[in-house]
């Protein structure tokens, strides 16, 4: 029965509940990427130091962020801390502890590629007419790279927000999450709900991402100017 | 006798093992146009860079009027403001107008009032023919108006002394005219400035007193013309020889 499979949706407060839910995958998100994005360009600027030992200490971080899958570290956040140094973190904030890590460490690497690029004579120029240091930053550096970082950090934002699913396996209620409930509540009774729940789920994902896309394609066609 | 302005002492700079300033020693006096020559690769560029504090050196001392340039790193943004500096590629910033570019280093970096900066920078954009260019973009100028640009940017900061990098190097023939007119007639203002430039003929009207430099060295100093009319060293001769074409043929 197709019909009654779609009304799942729309049984008792579903819609609401995953609409609840979306809001603690945007929220959770959201937080992550905007500390993120800060501390992204202070790791990225730190990245391209004049200190060879800074450099790797970044460097390192980098790889093992990298190399580390994204549920192995929200595990050892949420479990490992808890188990070793008695620290328990809610399942909400152990999400944005490690997509703040992740997404520092892929966002510092986005704005050391950009920092590199950009000609050695824009800097000199810069520090000619005597800005120090951070006036150089603020005034020449960063409006120059954030035309180049815009993509990018785009692509690094839809991919945090989509790999935020993996926290129902530490306990958040988020919009995957109610979907399941929803499903297993159902289970008998309609047992073709899921095709359904996981639909709109997929066009809630799409609606979240699909906005910060075509931000960025303004974005980017605004400041060719 | 002039107020000395600029005193290089004994500077010696290398990368790796090949020397590219060798115990140089140099005093500029206020109001003079200093033109230094040579081959490339025989440190020309990296002294004004060094006068500047972009480039480091292992010994000895640049001071500009009495202050060390490397002395206080602190100190570096301050005493930039003082040297003003063009370079071959002009580099304007790409993001922002011509006005934006001017105002930057004045309003940020030393604090004046914006509308002063804007009037003035205005009336030198008018004396330059560029008083229509205000709004535009560095891609929407040619290379030697981007030079003039340049030029007015590094004005504006009142600098004390003037550092020319080949401004005209990399300029069409045609745009190095109205360039080098420019920077003629700065010198009859009086500004003292240290131009590295290929432009033989250029130097010949310009110079108050020329410097030949090879391997990091002076290895000729005459007064104006002097050099140009009877150089003394056969290494002169022969890099003037060079420009010469009348021999071709």
């Amino acid at each position: 029965m197709q019909d009654s499979a779609i009304q799942v949706i729309f049984r008792g407060k579903n819609l609401l509940r995953l609409f609840q839910g979306l809001w603690v995958t945007i929220e959770l998100s959201m937080i992550a990427i905007l500390i993120s994005i800060l501390l992204g360009f202070v790791f990225g600027i730190l990245m391209t130091s004049r200190f060879k030992w800074i450099r790797g200490i970044c460097r390192f971080y980098l790889e093992f962020i990298r190399i580390m899958p994204q549920l192995v570290l929200l595990f050892i956040v949420y479990f490992g801390f808890a188990r070793t140094f008695n620290i328990n973190f809610s399942g909400e904030m152990a999400a944005i502890i490690v997509f703040s890590m992740w997404g520092t460490a892929e966002m510092g690497d986005l704005v050391r590629g950009a920092l590199t690029s950009l000609p050695r004579h824009q800097i000199e120029s810069g520090l000619a007419i005597g800005l120090n240091q951070k006036q150089l930053y603020w005034y020449v550096i960063f409006p120059q790279i954030l035309r180049q970082l815009i993509p990018q950090a785009v692509n690094l934002m839809t991919r945090m927000v989509k790999t935020t699913s993996l926290i129902v396996l530490i306990g958040v209620v988020e919009v995957v999450k109610v979907g399941q409930q929803i499903i297993e509540a159902n289970r008998l009774t309609v047992p073709s709900s899921a095709i359904w729940i996981y639909g709109l789920i997929f066009f809630m994902y799409f609606a979240v991402c699909f906005p910060i896309s075509r931000l960025s394609i303004y974005l980017e066609s605004k400041w060719k100017e | 006798m002039a107020k000395k302005i600029l005193e290089i002492n004994n500077i010696n700079k290398s990368f790796g093992t090949h020397k590219i300033l060798d115990g140089l020693s140099l005093a500029v006096e206020e109001g003079e146009v200093l033109v230094i020559l040579g081959p490339s690769g025989c440190g020309k560029s990296t002294l004004l860079r060094c006068i500047n504090g972009l480039e480091t050196f292992e010994s000895g001392e640049i001071t500009l009027e009495g202050e060390s340039v490397l002395a206080d790193k602190k100190n570096l943004p301050k005493l930039r403001q003082k040297i003003g500096m063009v370079f071959q590629s002009y580099d304007l910033f790409p993001h922002l107008n011509v006005m934006q570019n001017l105002t930057l280093g004045p309003v940020k970096a030393q604090g004046r009032p914006k509308a002063d900066v804007e009037t003035e920078a205005r009336e030198l954009l008018k004396r330059v023919g560029l008083a229509d260019k205000e709004e535009r973009f560095a891609r929407e100028l040619s290379g030697g108006q981007k030079q003039r640009v340049a030029i007015i940017r590094s004005l504006l900061l009142h600098p004390e002394v003037i550092l020319f990098d080949e401004v005209t190097a990399s300029l069409d023939p045609e745009m190095v005219r109205e360039v080098l007119d420019l920077i003629g007639e700065l010198a009859h203002e009086g500004r003292t400035m240290i131009i590295v430039t290929h432009e033989l003929q250029f130097a010949k009207a310009i110079a108050d007193r020329v410097i030949f430099l090879e391997n990091g060295k002076i290895i000729e100093e005459s007064q104006g013309k002097d050099f140009f009319a009877s150089p003394k060293t056969q290494r002169a001769k022969d890099f003037l020889t060079v420009f010469d074409y009348s021999t071709i043929g």
